[in-house]
């Protein structure tokens, strides 16, 4: 009985965020790409010269009042045609709905920062430039936040490895704390855990074909 | 004599301040004794924990979230469990939901003692802290019980919790229950009109509703402020939506307006408690299927499949399928949530931690400014921040 009613409620709520998304994409019209719901959460694609038009009207919209703005982060896919993704989280708790704006921009590219806008980006957006190296425009303090002083890279970056390129020891002569690069005593250990069967066709594929290259190239000696 | 530019003193507090609650250093420009501005310096705990969770399997991952807010453990895996299960759509036994909700009670629980009595000795009250530890020590206890650990327990997972709990602790657990408001009364006769504490408190680091808002504040912070805003009414996940409570709203936003706020919420959690245990029926408490969650133990022994499965889960890990969500719950220090990128293999893609503490540290500028020095000290202890959650 328990979970049928739960179920219910599920369903309930995600047809009143469906409706509401048909709100909000009233009042956005084209400024949004596309319009999706993933896992029962509403998310907007949008252009990055239309991210600071369509953040203000969300939250100056008496209807919508998405009064805070719960998180900013940015995704790295090295792969790409432009690399990152900025993501806001906003949510309006008279509504108590939550809405994901997605940013597809370059490196290199400048971000307006929102700063004017949600007062409460100010850190996310330092931690954003300090991990992933986006610069923001017209922020009033840009200056990195998580790392140590003098960090040079930006970590969160995929091709930014784990153990990172510096590691700090004291210094005992010179009483103070001494960088130096990363020395590993053993290798770092990264388990391929595909399965055997299934994963990592290409690498068997590889190993077994530079073998009988191999043996082609000491046939070969054998002649000569 | 003309008229002399003076300089603003910049002081340094901490990183090694009492106060400071944990590795803070907090770079603050003074006129007089009066705070012009406050530059909070942080990441000094910063260990990097969204790159080492893009490396590890989901089920690897999630010990890094006990020791974020090492303070109450359990309720940050318990976002990180629920946003895999909205990814997977695994539904989470009865059983299993109803001791979460007790184990994330008996965090809050934790948060509240630590906060507020290390708040009372930073604006000069000593015995709360001591009493307080004793009652922290015995819920612990109870984690240990149940984990094997008193802090970083692991115990909460995807599909349910890793054990059932063993026989006799929630007998124990309402036993406990039925003395503790003695404690909170104590504490009450000690803090609530002490005039020394309320010479410190009140009137002291005023949020209106509309700056909490645009701070990014959540739980006990907002609340204060006068916003009746609690996930666990608001977006109930597990069995919140059974439970009977109330959300204690403060008035006027000040310091102690937050004391206040976060004692009647420990008041809530023991009924909150005594329910769970109370809906609490025999059962699994975790979900069953084989490709997320390991078997039981004993089934290991005796059948070939499950050892394959076992064998497969903790090394390979269980596939994700390519998604995003973010999910949060209400952690006793406010909203905390996971950003979580799935990409279809067995890590998970891009997992950013939204933590109630870092936009606390954020305005402590905001707050902080036209304040006596030793307010600022008073400000930092009431929002209740821990360095693991902040830097990350």
């Amino acid at each position: 009985m328990d979970t049928k009613e739960n179920f219910n409620t599920k369903i309930k709520s995600v047809k009143e965020r469906l409706s509401f998304g048909h709100s909000v994409s009233e009042v956005l019209g084209d400024l949004v790409e596309s319009i999706s719901s993933i896992n029962g959460q509403l998310v907007y694609r949008c252009e990055l010269d239309k991210l600071i038009q369509i953040l203000t009207i969300l939250k100056s919209n008496d209807k919508l009042d998405f009064s805070q703005l719960t998180d900013l982060t940015a995704v790295d896919y090295p792969g790409r045609f432009l690399r990152f993704e900025l993501v806001y989280q906003l949510l309006s708790i008279s509504n108590n709905q939550r809405l994901r704006i997605i940013c597809p921009i370059d490196d290199g590219q400048i971000v307006p920062s929102i700063t004017s806008i949600y007062k409460s980006a100010e850190w996310p957006e330092r931690e954003v430039w300090d991990m992933y190296g986006l610069f923001f425009s017209n922020h009033p303090d840009l200056r990195r936040l998580l790392t140590d002083y003098g960090f040079e890279g930006h970590p969160l970056r995929k091709d930014f490895p784990l153990t990172g390129y510096v590691e700090v020891r004291y210094d005992d002569i010179n009483r103070r704390v001494a960088y130096q690069p990363v020395q590993l005593t053993q290798e770092y250990r990264d388990f391929d855990f595909l399965s055997p069967w299934e994963g990592d066709q290409e690498r068997i594929h590889y190993s077994l074909s530079s073998k009988e290259k191999d043996n082609k190239e000491l046939g070969k000696s054998e002649e000569s | 004599m003309g008229e002399m530019q003076i300089r603003p003193l910049t002081l340094n507090f901490g990183p090694q301040h009492p106060a400071a609650h944990g590795v803070l250093r907090l770079v603050l420009e003074m006129d007089g004794e009066v705070i012009q501005r406050a530059d909070p310096h942080v990441g000094l705990l910063h260990r990097g924990t969204e790159k080492l969770i893009e490396q590890k399997t989901y089920l690897q991952a999630l010990p890094y979230f006990d020791r974020l807010d090492y303070v109450s453990p359990m309720n940050q895996e318990h976002v990180w469990a629920l946003a895999i299960e909205n990814v997977l759509q695994i539904d989470v036994p009865k059983r299993a939901q109803l001791i979460r909700v007790m184990f994330c009670e008996i965090g809050r629980i934790l948060n509240h003692l630590l906060n507020l009595t290390t708040f009372a000795i930073d604006v000069g009250a000593m015995t709360p802290l001591l009493w307080g530890f004793e009652e922290r020590e015995q819920l612990m206890e109870f984690c240990e019980r149940a984990s094997g650990a008193r802090l970083h327990a692991a115990y909460f997972r995807p599909g349910g919790v890793h054990q059932d709990i063993p026989d006799g602790l929630s007998e124990d657990i309402l036993a406990w229950c039925d003395k503790f408001p003695k404690f909170i009364t104590d504490l009450e006769t000690l803090l609530t009109d002490n005039r020394i504490f309320k010479q410190r408190t009140v009137d002291i680091g005023i949020l209106t509703d509309e700056q909490a808002l645009e701070l990014g504040m959540s739980g006990p912070v907002i609340r204060a402020s006068g916003i009746p805003w609690d996930l666990r009414k608001s977006n109930p996940y597990d069995a919140y939506d059974e439970m009977n409570f109330d959300i204690p709203v403060g008035k006027t936003g000040d310091c102690y307006a937050r004391y206040l706020v976060r004692v009647e919420e420990m008041k809530q959690s023991l009924t909150i408690i005594k329910q769970a245990i109370s809906k609490m029926q025999p059962g699994s408490v975790l979900a069953q299927n084989n490709k997320i969650t390991p078997p039981r133990r004993g089934d290991m022994k005796m059948s070939m499949e499950s050892l394959i499965h076992h064998f497969k889960i903790y090394t390979e890990g269980f596939h994700v399928p390519s998604s995003e969500s973010y999910t949060a719950v209400e952690a006793p220090k406010g909203e905390f949530g996971v950003y979580l990128v799935s990409d279809g293999s067995n890590k998970p893609y891009r997992c950013k931690i939204r933590a109630p503490g870092y936009f606390f540290m954020a305005a402590v500028d905001y707050m902080s400014r036209g304040h006596m020095l030793a307010d600022s000290v008073a400000i930092i202890g009431s929002l209740d921040v821990v360095f693991g959650e902040i830097d990350r």
